[in-house]
């Protein structure tokens, strides 16, 4: 048994099958729990008043965003070494999530600065390179349409991912090179004293163990539809040349 | 990619991460700098700003330094713990700001004083609830964030 197995297209239909409910079922009760537990059962921060509740979907689509690229760029590496054709297709599938979280990060990071810090958005160090993370994501997406050989595409995509782990990176960590920003520092992070109140952690982190469900349960539904779509072409090829 | 060997495309992806590691690297040494949203107190008056300049300040709301001028007009000194500026701005302020709490300034210096065009409110991360808060200070052991 080697974890390469999953590569093999039938297995990894096989299993994605399996495994889809299952994933869907988790990311649901825990998205819910997580989402009704913030907003309606948690109380008013000091100074932030209930604003403070945009973090259960802030702070969650801000780490997708980030962790999404990363998992794209562990695909995309798998593709270029081993020459795995799921491995490209599902951090094809990839992006177009990671797009919309960034979007939502940014949206309501919007919503937050402007009550909160007087400013819809300024050239902060994290804003600025979370927004050119956004715009990677889109240059990402349009790279895959542009080119209409699907392997050098996967190729190409694959070295504008790791080019665009650098403003992943930047993103996640601008707060700690460059603290004199107007950003606070990360609400979580494992090696650091937690600051946030307890009351609001709980829900937090069952928000985001859902967004990764279900950001598991979107990865695989499109992967799925890239594998059958990629069947498709082979087997209208293989008509035409009959 | 596709005609090499895997030997070499490993060799070609680990030569192509050296190369955007060490340009990341250069591009954030020489501008580690330039990507300073703001100036502390302390920047500003070791280093003064150019005449006229607009700069972003950035620091603490120092207690006890704020008036409220008849009009919009209000005045105050931001602090980082070395130095103080004294600020006077005219304008609508964010509802956070108060005396110590963060606050980030865009303007320029004219003499000593700081004249703000825009202020901004600037928090940490400790998001606690407001009963807590209340409790802590009613016990007289509550700490203001950042003191």
């Amino acid at each position: 048994m080697s974890i390469w197995e999953y590569a093999n297209p039938k297995k990894f239909m096989q299993t994605s099958a399996w495994a889809l409910p299952w994933f869907t079922g988790l990311a649901v009760v825990t998205l819910l729990t997580g989402l009704i537990w913030g907003f309606f059962f948690t109380p008013e921060a000091a100074n932030f008043g209930t604003t403070v509740k945009i973090i259960y979907i802030h702070v969650p689509s801000a780490m997708m965003a980030i962790n999404v690229w990363a998992m794209m760029l562990v695909t995309s590496l798998i593709w270029l070494i081993r020459r795995h054709h799921v491995s490209a297709l599902a951090a094809k599938a990839a992006a177009p999530i990671g797009l919309v979280m960034t979007l939502i990060a940014l949206f309501t990071g919007a919503i937050w600065g402007q009550p909160m810090w007087g400013t819809w958005w300024e050239w902060d160090p994290r804003l600025t390179s979370f927004l050119i993370l956004g715009l990677f994501y889109l240059g990402y997406l349009a790279l895959w349409a542009a080119i209409d050989n699907p392997d050098t595409a996967a190729d190409l995509t694959g070295v504008l991912c790791l080019v665009g782990s650098v403003f992943a990176l930047l993103s996640r960590y601008a707060v700690n090179f460059w603290n004199q920003g107007l950003h606070q520092a990360a609400s979580l992070s494992v090696d650091a004293e937690e600051n946030v109140s307890d009351v609001y952690w709980y829900p937090l982190l069952l928000c985001m163990a859902g967004f990764v469900l279900l950001f598991i349960v979107l990865v695989l539904i499109r992967t799925r539809t890239e594998v059958r779509s990629r069947r498709l072409q082979a087997l209208e090829a293989r008509e035409r040349l009959a | 990619m596709k005609s090499l060997k895997k030997k070499r495309r490993v060799q070609v992806l680990l030569l192509t991460a050296f190369a955007l590691v060490l340009a990341t690297a250069l591009i954030g040494y020489s501008m580690r700098d330039g990507i300073n949203f703001f100036r502390s107190p302390s920047q500003v008056l070791s280093e003064p700003p150019k005449p006229g300049e607009t700069f972003r300040i950035g620091g603490l709301v120092e207690t006890g330094s704020l008036v409220r001028g008849a009009s919009e007009t209000v005045t105050f000194s931001v602090t980082d713990g070395a130095a103080t500026v004294p600020v006077s701005f005219t304008g609508v302020l964010p509802d956070l700001f108060n005396e110590g709490q963060g606050m980030i300034g865009t303007g320029k210096m004219e003499g000593e004083v700081f004249i703000a065009s825009e202020i901004l409110a600037k928090h940490d991360e400790s998001y606690m609830p407001k009963e807590v808060i209340d409790a802590l200070k009613e016990q007289g052991v509550y700490q203001a964030p950042g003191s």
